[in-house]
């Protein structure tokens, strides 16, 4: 338990509770934004540098990025004026305590929690290429095969929605369509009367 | 408290945390962000144990969390163009007011 490891978890947790409790929601990707950011010091202290860069790459980077760009498209750069939290928030708050408890029930109780740690571990990119290219290279090809669908189905969902605007315009054309012959129908006995 | 434990904690109450905002907030941007943190917890976890484990040389923790870190970005992806589209055609974001399937 050193004193780094002591700040870097302050660090992520301060960030993670402040991700999910600030009322601005620009404010809660920047808190974010933190949280990543401790969790990839957590792995750079954890001698896996490959992964450290590799989060700060893809979430800092990207993911954070993302989710501002959403925040402002869904224009919630603005505090709302209703609740932020749903009516049923004590429940899941609840629920989360429960899950840390028994979580954290499991870890004091564990036998693998006391393992020392191994001496000297190298985890250079050469041999995560290595292991990628071999051992794991049809993951790597599901995962590739996964983000060119997620891309494809992320860029079709949020497109403009242009299928309901054409079926509008063929009901106007249907109710104008049976409108003619009623309208004939009305007429003829008004006709035939006089 | 050994180190491990220490990781282990801290993934535990990041995970708790993640847990906490996706059940209790109205806006689905929120919510997302919760299971980003879900994710990220696990992803400690992973390599937590890989570091304390007898065999580290095998790599398999570290090749998870890669995959485990793709899976997470198409899930982010999807989620926000579905927040965005449901925006679009409702007018709010607020997983409480989207209960209709038909739109």
């Amino acid at each position: 338990m050193t004193l780094s490891f002591l700040i870097i978890a302050v660090l992520t947790l301060a960030g993670a509770i402040a991700a999910v409790t600030l009322r601005n929601l620009v404010h809660c990707a920047l808190a974010l934004v933190v949280a990543f950011a401790g969790l990839a010091a957590a792995f750079l202290q954890l001698d896996a540098q490959f992964v450290g860069f590799a989060q700060v790459l893809i979430y800092i980077g990207a993911v954070a990025i993302l989710i501002v760009f959403a925040v402002l498209l869904t224009r919630g750069g603005e505090p709302p004026q209703q609740q932020t939290f749903s009516l049923s928030w004590p429940w899941g708050l609840a629920v989360a305590a429960v899950v840390f408890a028994t979580l954290a029930w499991a870890i004091s109780g564990s036998f693998a929690a006391r393992r020392e740690p191994a001496a000297q571990v190298e985890a250079t990119t050469k041999q995560i290429g290595d292991a990628l290219m071999t051992r794991f290279v049809l993951p790597l090809e599901v995962a590739g095969l996964l983000l060119t669908v997620a891309l494809i189905g992320a860029v079709l969902i949020a497109m403009r929605e242009r299928l309901p605007e054409s079926r509008t315009d063929n009901e106007g054309l249907r109710t104008d369509q049976p409108s003619a012959p009623s309208g004939v129908l009305d007429r003829a006995p008004s006709g035939g009367q006089p | 408290m050994t180190p491990l434990a220490g990781y282990l904690l801290l993934s535990a109450l990041v995970f708790s945390v993640g847990l906490a905002g996706a059940l209790t907030r109205r806006n689905a941007i929120i919510v997302l962000i919760g299971i980003e943190l879900m994710l990220n917890a696990a992803n400690l976890n992973f390599i937590a144990f890989w570091r304390f484990s007898e065999q580290p040389e095998a790599l398999t923790g570290i090749l998870f969390v890669l995959f485990s870190i793709g899976v997470a970005a198409a899930e982010g992806g999807g989620g926000l163009a579905w927040v965005i589209a449901i925006y679009r055609h409702y007018r709010t974001a607020n997983v409480d007011e989207v209960n209709r399937l038909k739109g």
